[in-house]
């Protein structure tokens, strides 16, 4: 029936782009999470039979907010230990009275970024922000945050249920940190965005399943956190970091999923419509005065972005900026990463001498071997690069990885052989 | 809200009794005690014996079986606790990392169990 369809239609739609804004703005009232959830859970079955039969209202998410509300008082009033004087039951009915009076229904209030603080709390397991952040804000069904997980369906619902529970329980607060905590709790949640954003970019190159896309996701959080707390220069960072890797998406694969890597990239395939905001949103956001981590990886992702060709990329400045992100960041990745701009800007020996204290950090990460190859291979030590390969490809997480790390393996063989005057033995 | 400041660390040698080392690891911990009297979040707080003090027991079939020692051995032992009364966690953390001891061991912080 097409009228049916038009209501899941609608319902999907709003749920698509509102639920965190439908979710914190009922949390905000009843100051229970699971309890909020459940209500708006049987608000959106609630709208399937009404909308079915009168349409979908001309203010959808004010409808699904005051029914929402409807079905917590229902709850509360249920309860066992129901309490008519408690003072979240009558914010509910006051609330509920203003609804009813109020026929305009103006739109609802932004309460997403307490929501956000809340879901990106330290005290809560990283694993379980992302989940909780992309279940609340995204409206990514539990299956969904599965999948993008490899986990099964119950132990991410059970992992949800947990989070909910220990907000409550442990008094874990509903509001945006104050003064000198807000930096870092802001860096909390930017790493949960960014988490999710990763997560996104290697679906696009493992076994190609289809989901909603999470980098995409990443970024209309992002654009969240940055319209409820603008001219945060790490916010504005993130963004544009995001948007400069996400414009690069469609020269990163070949159409049947393999992996190309930025130097083999078509640079016509970039999306520069994405590119130059991104690029003005660098500028501002170093503009601040307040440097972070985020910034200068979005910096280093401008000198690629800028650059015309893989050999014209300004080495030297990027060299620099993981120097100074360093600083942010001793990790042995981010100094792998300055070893690799190294071997561009002075040659291989020089990153094979700074990586060498990288080897243990780094004993069971794929890149670092494939980086130690390709250095390797520079350096026409083809022995050394061949071995290096291989652990690669022994760590390596799916098939699109292991194959470009193949092919790259086979290319440095043929380099080898020529060097030596043999030709490949043709059979 | 209420909440349990547990406080564990490593058993390391505590200087004597009347040094000015002794004084000075004292004098911590009763600016940070003061601080919560001060702030009114304080319910109560005591330092444990060490845990070779301990004894462990437990009743099984009506018939008590008591243990030399303590629950589980860990490296990191129960040395004492403060008792809180904070407005969320954020609060509750805020006090808890004033510990001293929290520059060296863990303090674990635990809501009460509401059963009112």
């Amino acid at each position: 029936m097409a009228a049916k369809l038009d209501v899941h239609e609608a319902l999907s739609g709003v749920i698509n782009e509102h639920h965190g804004r439908l979710l914190s703005a009922l949390i905000a009232n009843l100051r229970d999470f699971q309890m909020a959830e459940d209500s708006l859970q049987d608000a959106l079955a609630s709208a399937i039979t009404h909308w079915g039969r009168s349409g979908v209202p001309a203010n959808p998410t004010g409808w699904l907010l005051q029914t929402a509300r409807r079905k917590a008082i229902d709850r509360i009033r249920r309860a066992k230990n129901f309490d008519v004087k408690s003072k979240d039951y009558a914010l509910l009915l006051r609330l509920d009275q203003q609804d009813a009076e109020d026929e305009r229904q103006e739109e609802i209030p932004d309460e997403r970024l307490r929501l956000i603080f809340t879901c990106c709390h330290p005290a809560l397991d990283p694993k379980t922000r992302v989940a909780l952040t992309l279940r609340t804000l995204g409206g990514l069904t539990t299956a969904e945050i599965a999948r993008a997980f490899l986990d099964t369906e119950s132990a991410m619902a059970q992992r949800l249920v947990r989070a909910q529970k220990k907000i409550k329980a442990s008094g874990i607060p509903f509001e945006v940190p104050q003064g000198t905590d807000l930096p870092d709790r802001l860096q909390s949640v930017l790493a949960v965005i960014y988490l999710i954003f990763n997560e996104g970019y290697a679906a696009t190159r493992g076994e190609q399943q289809i989901r909603k896309d999470l980098c995409e996701e990443a970024l209309f959080l992002a654009g969240v956190v940055d319209q409820l707390c603008p001219e945060q220069a790490e916010v504005e960072g993130l963004i544009a970091l995001m948007s400069m890797i996400h414009a690069r998406k469609a020269a990163r694969a070949t159409p049947d999923g393999g992996m190309i890597s930025i130097e083999d990239q078509d640079r016509s395939l970039w999306d520069q419509a994405a590119i130059k905001p991104a690029l003005a949103l660098v500028k501002r956001a170093l503009g601040r005065g307040t440097p972070g981590p985020y910034q200068i990886q979005a910096a280093i992702q401008a000198v690629h972005a800028e650059a015309e060709t893989f050999q014209s990329t300004g080495w030297a400045e990027i060299v620099g900026l993981y120097e100074v992100l360093m600083k942010f960041d001793a990790s042995a990745v981010v100094r792998l990463n300055w070893c690799v701009a190294l071997s561009f800007e002075q040659g291989a020996d020089a990153a094979i001498r700074a990586s060498a204290d990288l080897a243990q950090d780094l004993a069971e990460y794929q890149p670092y071997h494939a980086a130690c190859a390709a250095f390797y291979r520079a350096a026409g030590r083809f022995d050394e690069a061949e071995e290096c390969y291989a652990k690669a490809i022994g760590l390596s997480k799916n098939q699109s990885e292991a194959m470009f790390l193949d092919r790259k393996r086979r290319e440095a063989k043929k380099e080898a052989e020529q060097m030596l005057g043999l030709s490949p033995t043709g059979r | 809200m209420q909440y349990l400041a547990l406080i564990y660390s490593e058993p390391e040698p505590t200087p004597d009794y009347g040094t000015p080392e002794f004084e000075a690891m004292m004098q911590e911990w009763r600016d940070v005690t003061q601080i919560y009297q001060d702030d009114g979040v304080m319910l109560g707080g005591e330092a444990l014996q060490p845990v070779e003090t301990a004894t462990s027991i437990r009743k099984r079939d009506g018939k008590l079986e008591t243990m030399d020692g303590p629950f589980a051995e860990t490296k990191e032992q129960l040395g004492g606790f403060y008792l809180f009364e904070c407005k969320n966690l954020d609060e509750a953390i805020k006090y808890a990392s004033m510990i001293p001891t929290a520059r060296t061991g863990t303090v674990e912080v635990r809501p009460i169990m509401d059963v009112g």
